[in-house]
């Protein structure tokens, strides 16, 4: 046990770590609530059809056509 | 602009997927052997290596690094380069991960039957294979992160970003919570102790639950469900708040598996309120899945893939609801130490990790195959054999938790526990038990019947080694601001990822470390004696925390049933601590107190640990006769005494070359005292050493 108090004391100001957490946590989620309200429509509608504009799609109606 | 031509290989999802059923079915079997085990203590008919105690943390490692370890890999590797339209950064590199992550599966299923463990949950494989871990998971992040770097897409799907959280999160968790020293190849120490180690621990412990359990199956569920439903995300703004929401949240929640324990009011409360701020992104989550299928739900009635998917995410939201409701401190008064707790897991391990596995596999397959399902009837079979399976599990553990932690907690009007006999209580809920074996046992039929379909439609396609497919080169614009800028850097969303894990970790952690007053000194608290230190290797080889805690609570039902409340700082020199999670059977923290409410006389334990039911006849402990045949190896003794003092246990000076005699002395005196007691007993026996750890359990604090 003693041997973690030394290491982190060994640490130059290691006490001010967890208000400078607390305050990066707080601007983290304003900042993304922001960006995010901020994104348009046209980009919303790219990003989430990521998964679905693969060649490999063709293969699911195949495979659905199999599977009735 | 042109179109360039490249492939997606599909061996690696191949490798992990058939990984994931066969690990999946071994894990699930450990499960049921142990299940067993509970109904019928004399199972593993006094074979070491098949007793609960070392079996049972096989079973969960199985089940989690294994079977949704594999799990993961199997979408993660089919899903990322057909996301970021390129193949996969090194085939060679994901080679390596997937045998290498075999061989520590195997490494693991060696040793924790043979009782070589670290003891902390989850965590418990020794520091050799904790250094494999560590290698072959930075492998797996390489190849993924380079992947992102060689993407011909501009933005990274949100999916890809649970992977990388995992990826992080998984790294940082496991390296602290496995720095250890060495004792010899398979044998080591935490540096950590007592109330420490099991903040450090439960951080460890709950985020595997957030970061290896869920985020990758969150991701996988950002891909696999549009896919499977044909339809894109319900809503993409919410997945991103979803994302950095709950790994922001996640990490912080750690300390809510140690209310009422001796940790520090502020660290609980810090737990508590950040797992109900969880319950926000969790529901912000199952949200976006089910409302993926918005009008196809008629889909779902005729996919058995849908049906599982659908479960797979309501058992998510059930699941992340009761957690955070389990860590509300009245609750978990409640529900603490009791089965309540394994039919939590299991609606999570079961029905989000297990349906949404199942729900992948059996999409899959064809598609790696080209051909259709060999039976949608066999694989609706399995999902009805699954949800009941689950249901039969769960629903009799919750009566068993509330019953039983009611039991415990009653007094009569005398003022005196109504139970004040723990096996009254066991027996009491014992039908919950063969339930839950049955639930299992549907469980494990229908993994059963997937495997013969996964086989059965293997053989009757081909394997589709490569996918070909094309896109136009990555074109980063000129105009990103804010979060695409982020998501457009591979990298800098790394970095930013692990920033948002590691301030939880600091806030909890450097208070804790560097504050004396959160653990208040007992000047009474001695470090352990040689054999009471041999006896506590053998107390954490043997697994006896996965029944027994070492945590009394300080309510009046505990205190009158098991003596005083444990303080912080009678932990001080437990490296690893002991506390447990689960009480099939007492509290042992104060066993050793002459004057305490639960004392045994050395004669008691020895009979006990022979034959348990000749002591409590409806016990439902194993025996344990090898510890009363083995003799006490006490090579390691001098080493274990050095290894002690580099962490801080203040051993007088050279007091390492002494140990053996000291150990030796006090042996002698406890094998005395049984022989007197007309017990046949020789002074080396493994037996004295234990008797000699429980006997000093809690006894300090008395010490005048």
């Amino acid at each position: 046990m003693k041997i973690v108090t030394k290491t982190l004391e060994g640490i130059a100001d290691i006490q001010i770590f967890p208000i400078i957490g607390l305050i990066i946590f707080f601007i983290m989620f304003v900042a993304l609530l922001f960006f995010v309200s901020r994104l348009t429509k046209n980009q919303i509608d790219e990003f989430s059809h990521l998964p679905l504009d693969d060649e490999s799609d063709l293969s699911n109606e195949k495979i659905d056509s199999f599977n009735k | 602009m042109e179109l360039q031509k490249f492939n997606y290989d599909n061996k690696l999802s191949r490798l992990f997927l058939f990984a994931t059923v066969f690990w999946g079915l071994i894990g699930m079997l450990v499960g049921l052997t142990i299940a067993f085990e509970l109904i019928f203590p004399h199972l593993s008919s006094g074979i070491s290596w098949l007793s609960y105690g070392r079996i049972r943390p096989l079973h969960t490692n199985a089940v989690i690094f294994a079977f949704v370890g594999n799990g993961m890999f199997t979408g993660i590797y089919y899903s990322t380069p057909r996301l970021l339209k390129t193949s996969m950064y090194s085939e060679l590199l994901g080679k390596i991960h997937f045998w290498g992550w075999q061989l520590i599966i195997v490494a693991a299923a060696i040793t924790l039957p043979l009782g070589i463990t670290v003891s902390k949950e989850y965590a418990e494989l020794e520091w050799p294979i904790d250094i494999a871990i560590a290698l072959v998971w930075v492998v797996f992040g390489l190849n993924l992160i380079m992947t992102m770097v060689k993407r011909r897409v501009q933005h990274i799907y949100v999916a890809i970003w649970f992977y990388i959280a995992t990826f992080v999160t998984v790294a940082v968790l496991h390296i602290v919570n496995s720095i250890n020293i060495p004792v010899s190849l398979f044998k080591s120490y935490p540096v950590y102790a007592g109330i420490q180690d099991a903040l450090v621990q439960w951080w460890y412990g709950h985020n595997a639950v957030a970061f290896f359990l869920t985020t990758p199956y969150l991701g996988l569920m950002y891909y696999f469900v549009p896919k499977a439903a044909n339809r894109p995300i319900y809503s993409y703004k919410l997945s991103i708040i979803h994302f950095w929401a709950l790994i922001f949240l996640y990490i912080w929640a750690g300390p809510h598996h140690l209310l009422y324990s001796a940790l520090p009011d502020w660290a609980q409360a810090l737990g508590v309120v950040f797992s109900i701020m969880l319950i926000a992104p969790s529901w912000g989550g199952m949200i976006n899945g089910l409302l993926t299928l918005r009008g196809a739900w008629d889909k779902v009635r005729e996919s058995p893939v849908l049906k599982m998917f659908v479960v797979g995410i309501t058992a998510y939201g059930m699941s992340t609801f009761e957690g955070p409701m389990l860590s509300l401190k009245s609750v978990n008064a409640l529900s603490h130490f009791t089965d309540w707790t394994i039919a939590h897991v299991h609606i999570g391990a079961l029905g989000w990790n297990g349906m949404i596995t199942f729900g992948m596999i059996y999409w899959l397959v064809p598609r790696l195959f080209d051909t259709k399902l060999f039976s949608v009837k066999l694989a609706n079979a399995h999902f009805w054999l699954a949800t009941t399976g689950m249901l039969f599990f769960a629903v009799p553990l919750y009566f068993a938790g509330f019953t039983q932690s009611l039991m415990w907690k009653e007094f009569t009007a005398e003022g005196y526990l109504k139970y004040p006999n723990f096996i009254e209580t066991v027996v009491q809920i014992l039908p919950m038990y063969y339930l839950r074996a049955f639930g299992g046992t549907l469980y494990i039929t229908g993994v059963i019947i997937m495997m013969v379909n996964v086989l059965k439609t293997v053989k009757s396609g081909k394997f589709v080694e490569k996918e070909e497919d094309q896109a136009p080169a990555l074109q980063i614009h000129g105009e990103d601001k804010g979060h695409r800028f982020i998501e457009s850097k591979p990298i800098l969303f790394t970095i930013l990822s692990l920033v948002a894990i590691l301030i939880g970790g600091i806030v909890e952690f450097v208070p804790m470390f560097m504050v004396k007053n959160n653990v208040p000194t007992i000047s009474s608290v001695q470090p352990y004696t040689p054999l009471e230190l041999e006896g506590r290797d053998i107390y954490i080889r043997e697994g006896c925390y996965t029944c027994h805690s070492q945590m009394i609570r300080p309510f009046r039902s505990e205190v009158e049933r098991y003596g005083d409340y444990t303080k912080a700082g009678e932990t001080v020199y437990d490296h690893p601590f002991q506390f447990g999670s689960k009480r099939t059977g007492p509290d042992l923290a104060r066993e050793g107190v002459k004057t305490g409410p639960i004392y045994k006389p050395d004669s008691w334990h020895y009979n006990h640990f022979m034959d348990p039911q000749k002591m409590v006849a409806q016990s439902i402990m194993p025996p344990y006769p090898w510890i009363i045949k083995n003799s006490l190896n006490t090579g390691s003794t001098a080493k274990k005494i050095k290894v002690m003092q580099t962490l801080g246990v203040p051993y007088p000076e050279g007091y390492a070359d002494k140990a053996v005699e000291d150990l030796k002395k006090q042996a002698a005196g406890i094998a005395q005292g049984l022989r007197d007691g007309g017990i046949d007993v020789a002074d080396d026996k493994e037996v004295i050493a234990l008797i000699a750890y429980i006997q000093r359990l809690g006894t300090d604090i008395h010490k005048k």
